[in-house]
């Protein structure tokens, strides 16, 4: 054997090690679990140890204290209460202990208030979680379609960070920054899910009320027109879904024929009211609050940081595992 | 004439390179100095060189390279010309396609694909210029031209890929990007843009004829390296005679399944399962998108997709109201 030989041994033993290594292998037994028709391949697919980390990582937060609703009023015991008023103080107290807790568990009360006077309104957080309170009712009472009776709070997104975790502004598209080259259509560098997809499916599908829809609904050609890179944006937001759920595509479609609601689970109904509601979201309750932002939060194009699916779900097909903390905070389930 | 059979064996033959037959009058030298290479020798015939390249293929190459180039140097440049990000980016980047709102113009502007419809113009010439050699080539050994033609069927389905398709649709965008990832989101995108190919009854032909060339293949392979230790590879010769290598290969395929190919009629069920594959293939990009908008709903029309149980009741387009669900 000679030098050339053991080299090339060495390498292929080298590449081997590392195939085992260094790709993102699931270890078995998995979980499945048939949620259509036989034959359809409509299964949902859990790695065991993911399953059991996804658990520790959506633990609920403690509640300070047992709620309760008699007593004077907030209005009448603090000033300045415009959104909060008709709870109890005691109430208004437990729920300012806990949304530290949620939103600035390091930063403390000062994160919002002037601690002077918390009454003020000239930490312009404060505005900021007054406008939050109210999209947290929306959310809660008019997407019920999406987010049912489990509802949501502040804890949803913001899991103990002042601006949640999983956000998204407007970037400028990849590509060269001048010169007449290099061309990318918005797409082909490292993007959503490692496709090679738009990098931003999120501003015009999300952000605007984009066409999401791409395939035909008849067989033969007609009027109906969408381009392939329409499909691959499509795709883009398809493959953004699918992470922050951790799911796949038979989820919600069978994609045998992906158009087709017939043969989609219950799961794309959800799915779909959740889109709107994050269109609604972000045009509604976000995009209004960017007089209010300091320059530094807002994104490079000047915008506010909008939600889209990751923002609550962060990987599990229901945020929290299903878990409601509504029960515990009701004065979050709807506007007085 | 010494006279060199090669034999299925790790075993090289070493000796004065052989450099062919005497060339047509009119034709260029054969270039290079011919070597043996130990390596290469494992893999195939130890000798390489020398070459004939001739107008055709030094043309061809000059225009490949063009081609490459301007893929190339396009990739860097969508990476502001970043050597670390070019190489850690490498299978993401690609040369894509002019956008929906140019259509099918001659040239669009550089920096929105006109770079790509220049790559595709030099890549196209190459190829055709290789194909020329190809064809040039078999005539000046006497050979038949069935590499030539096999290689027009990948023409064929490479051409429609990138130009006639584009062209029948009117636009530059309906083309494939060039690069490594883009390309596959780009075949993903195609089937869901059209309604799932797998139901277009031509990829389903070249899916046939694919994994048919990839059986064939086995099984002849299989068959000649296991008659090799009785000369099997020198089939022709053998071929009239009784308790051969070539013999044996015939009785092994009748006795095991009842029928056997012959040793000329193998090889011509290898080629033209080959040449069907890109030849269907291309005929089911054809007509997609062309006069096939969703292949799932003409099957459904055809009564080619079967139905399932209606597992999800109550499921209709939420956006088309309670009646007139998805279709």
């Amino acid at each position: 054997m000679n030098i050339w030989t053991a080299l090339v041994a060495f390498v292929a033993a080298l590449l081997t090690v590392a195939m085992f290594v260094m790709a993102d292998w699931d270890l078995p037994p998995v979980k499945n679990t048939q949620t259509g028709y036989r034959g359809t391949a409509m299964v949902e697919i859990d790695d065991i140890e993911r399953l059991q980390a996804s658990l520790e990582a959506n633990q609920l937060p403690e509640t300070p204290w047992e709620l309760d609703t008699s007593g004077p009023r907030a209005s009448e015991v603090y000033e300045n209460v415009q959104v909060l008023g008709h709870l109890s103080s005691d109430q208004f107290d437990r729920l300012m202990v806990s949304i530290t807790e949620w939103v600035s568990p390091e930063q403390g009360c000062a994160y919002c208030h002037n601690e002077e006077n918390l009454a003020l309104d000239d930490v312009y957080t404060k505005v900021v979680a007054r406008r939050m309170i109210e999209m947290t009712w929306a959310v809660n009472e008019d997407w019920m379609d999406h987010v049912d009776q489990t509802g949501v709070t502040c804890y949803t997104c913001h899991r103990g960070h002042p601006v949640p975790q999983h956000v998204w502004f407007k970037e400028d598209p990849p590509g060269p920054t001048r010169g007449w080259a290099g061309y990318t259509a918005g797409q082909n560098t490292v993007s959503i899910g490692l496709t090679s997809l738009q990098t931003d499916p999120f501003t015009t599908l999300l952000g605007e009320e984009g066409e999401i829809r791409v395939e035909s609904l008849d067989a033969l050609p007609s009027d109906h027109v969408a381009s392939i890179q329409d499909t691959e944006k499509t795709y883009s937001l398809m493959m953004h879904m699918s992470g922050a759920l951790g799911v796949n595509c038979t989820y919600c479609h069978n994609t045998r024929a992906v158009q087709d609601w017939e043969q989609s689970t219950p799961a794309r109904m959800t799915a779909w009211h959740g889109i709107d509601m994050v269109r609604a979201l972000n045009a509604e309750h976000l995009d209004p609050l960017k007089p209010v932002f300091p320059e530094a939060r807002l994104g490079p194009l000047g915008d506010v940081a909008k939600v889209h699916c990751t923002t609550c779900h962060q990987g599990v097909s229901k945020p929290l595992n299903g878990a409601s903390m509504l029960g515990d905070y009701p004065s979050l389930s709807g506007a007085p | 004439m010494a006279d060199y059979q090669n034999i299925f064996t790790r075993v090289q033959v070493r000796g004065v390179p052989e450099t062919g037959i005497e060339l047509p009058a009119h034709s260029s030298d054969r270039a290079g100095k011919p070597f043996f290479a130990y390596w290469i020798g494992w893999l195939g015939n130890a000798q390489i060189g020398p070459i004939y390249l001739g107008w055709t293929g030094i043309a061809s190459l000059l225009f490949g390279f063009a081609a490459i180039e301007i893929i190339g140097l396009n990739m860097a440049a969508s990476v502001n010309w970043d050597p670390i990000e070019f190489i850690r980016q490498l299978p993401w980047l690609a040369l894509e396609p002019p956008p929906p709102k140019y259509g099918f113009a001659i040239m669009p502007p550089l920096s929105e694909g006109g770079w790509w419809v220049l790559a595709g113009f030099f890549l196209t010439i190459a190829i055709i210029l290789w194909w020329v050699r190809t064809y040039l080539r078999a005539r000046a050994l006497g050979m038949g031209t069935h590499v030539a033609w096999a290689f027009a069927s990948a023409i064929w389905l490479y051409l429609v890929l990138g130009f006639i398709r584009p062209a029948l649709m009117g636009s530059w965008s309906e083309a494939v990007p060039f690069g490594i990832f883009p390309h596959l989101d780009w075949t993903t995108a195609f089937s869901l843009r059209y309604g799932n190919l797998h139901y277009n009854p031509f990829h389903a032909l070249s899916i046939v004829f694919l994994y048919g060339s990839v059986l064939l293949f086995a099984m002849h392979g299989a068959t000649i390296l296991a008659v090799s230790r009785l000369g099997g590879e020198r089939e022709i010769e053998q071929v009239t005679d009784r308790g051969t290598a070539s013999e044996r290969a015939a009785l092994f395929w009748r006795w095991t399944m009842g029928f056997n190919a012959t040793m000329e009629s193998i090889h011509r069920w290898a080629w033209w399962f080959a040449v069907l594959t890109p030849l269907t293939g291309g005929i089911g990009i054809l007509l997609t998108g062309t006069v096939v908008d969703n292949w799932y709903l003409w099957s459904v029309k055809h009564g080619v997709a079967p139905p399932y149980p209606d597992v999800f009741q109550g499921m209709d387009d939420p956006a088309m109201g309670v009646m007139g669900a998805g279709q």
